[in-house]
């Protein structure tokens, strides 16, 4: 039990951001791009927009499906390491092109405090903007976490739709190790 | 190798029928993911409970046994069959080290880029997901 076992290259490697992998074709922010203008919606039908990311981290988290079976598990770990990624600061927000109804459905499924952004109409601007579209009608996945200042401080692209990032990417993302 | 595992995950007992005909050295490390197994949490809590009175490795096995039956009934019954310290157990597996030890390991897989069970470390790799007898037999000699 004591050693400290490396996630093996197969776990999946970062596709943007500050570790310089290749970009993902639809061009996924980079680090130390601006965020785009966008326009999302809450659970109760509300914009959530670029000003929403202003003066604090954000960490969005952009799935394919909800109820899917990857994007159901990668919620659920997220979701059990909450408390440590907002006492780095990070605000974590689920971004999926479900109806803000589905993914309120999901989110209680689940039981996950992680709030959900849909994009759903127009279908996928949002995840357009972000480099974050899949031609085949959904949300890639990938992380993205914005400064404060509205940077991208930095981003990853799964290798696949199936590919689950693991939550010590965010850690690191963040700069918390 | 080391083996990041929940008692309430059919895979990791899967996985643990597997083991039984294989000589290698293993290190269990629990990886609760509550929102998926609600009561893997207790079932750990539970093995470390026994570890405390020496029986981490036979509640361990006796809990991947029956999957099906984790509730706090099923968690004394088997604490008999080890015939462990009930008052003792009951107390430890509620104590704030317990659910320490057990966290500890939580965070260290994830921190190791765990993300589903079972996850076993070897031979310089990582193995996720269902594994075949011949993984376990390349890194278990």
């Amino acid at each position: 039990m004591s050693a400290t076992p490396q996630p093996s290259t197969e776990a999946g490697s970062p596709a943007s951001g500050s570790e310089g992998a290749p970009a993902s074709p639809a061009g996924l922010l980079q680090a130390g791009e601006p965020a785009p203008e966008f326009t999302l919606r809450r659970g109760d039908g509300s914009e959530f927009t670029r000003a929403d990311l202003e003066g604090r981290t954000t960490v969005l988290v952009f799935y394919p499906f909800a109820f899917s079976p990857v994007c159901t598990d990668q919620l659920n770990l997220y979701n059990d390491v909450l408390g440590e990624l907002e006492a780095q600061g990070a605000t974590l927000y689920g971004v999926s092109c479900d109806a803000t109804y589905s993914q309120t459905a999901f989110q209680e499924k689940l039981g996950v405090r992680i709030e959900q952004l849909s994009d759903f109409e127009p279908k996928g601007a949002a995840c357009r903007a972000f480099g974050a579209y899949d031609p085949g009608g959904f949300a890639q996945r990938a992380l993205v976490i914005v400064g404060p200042d509205g940077i991208v401080k930095w981003s990853f692209q799964a290798a696949s739709p199936g590919d689950l990032p693991g939550a010590n990417l965010i850690f690191d993302g963040l700069g918390g190790g | 190798m080391i083996e990041y595992a929940d008692f309430e995950c059919p895979y990791c007992a899967s996985l643990c029928a597997r083991l039984s005909g294989v000589k290698l050295r293993h290190a269990f490390r629990h990886f609760p993911v509550r929102s998926s197994h609600p009561r893997a949490w207790a079932a750990a809590c539970a093995a470390e409970a026994a570890a405390l009175q020496g029986r981490f490795w036979e509640m361990h096995d006796l809990l991947f046994a029956d999957e099906g039956r984790l509730e706090d009934p099923h968690l004394w019954e088997r604490a008999r069959t080890l015939a462990l310290d009930l008052k003792r157990f009951d107390a430890d597996r509620h104590s704030e080290e317990v659910r320490a030890r057990v966290r500890r390991d939580f965070e260290s897989g994830v921190r190791a880029g765990v993300v589903t069970t079972p996850t076993v470390f070897a031979a310089g790799r990582m193995y996720a997901g269902r594994l075949g007898l011949e993984d376990l037999r390349a890194f278990g000699g």
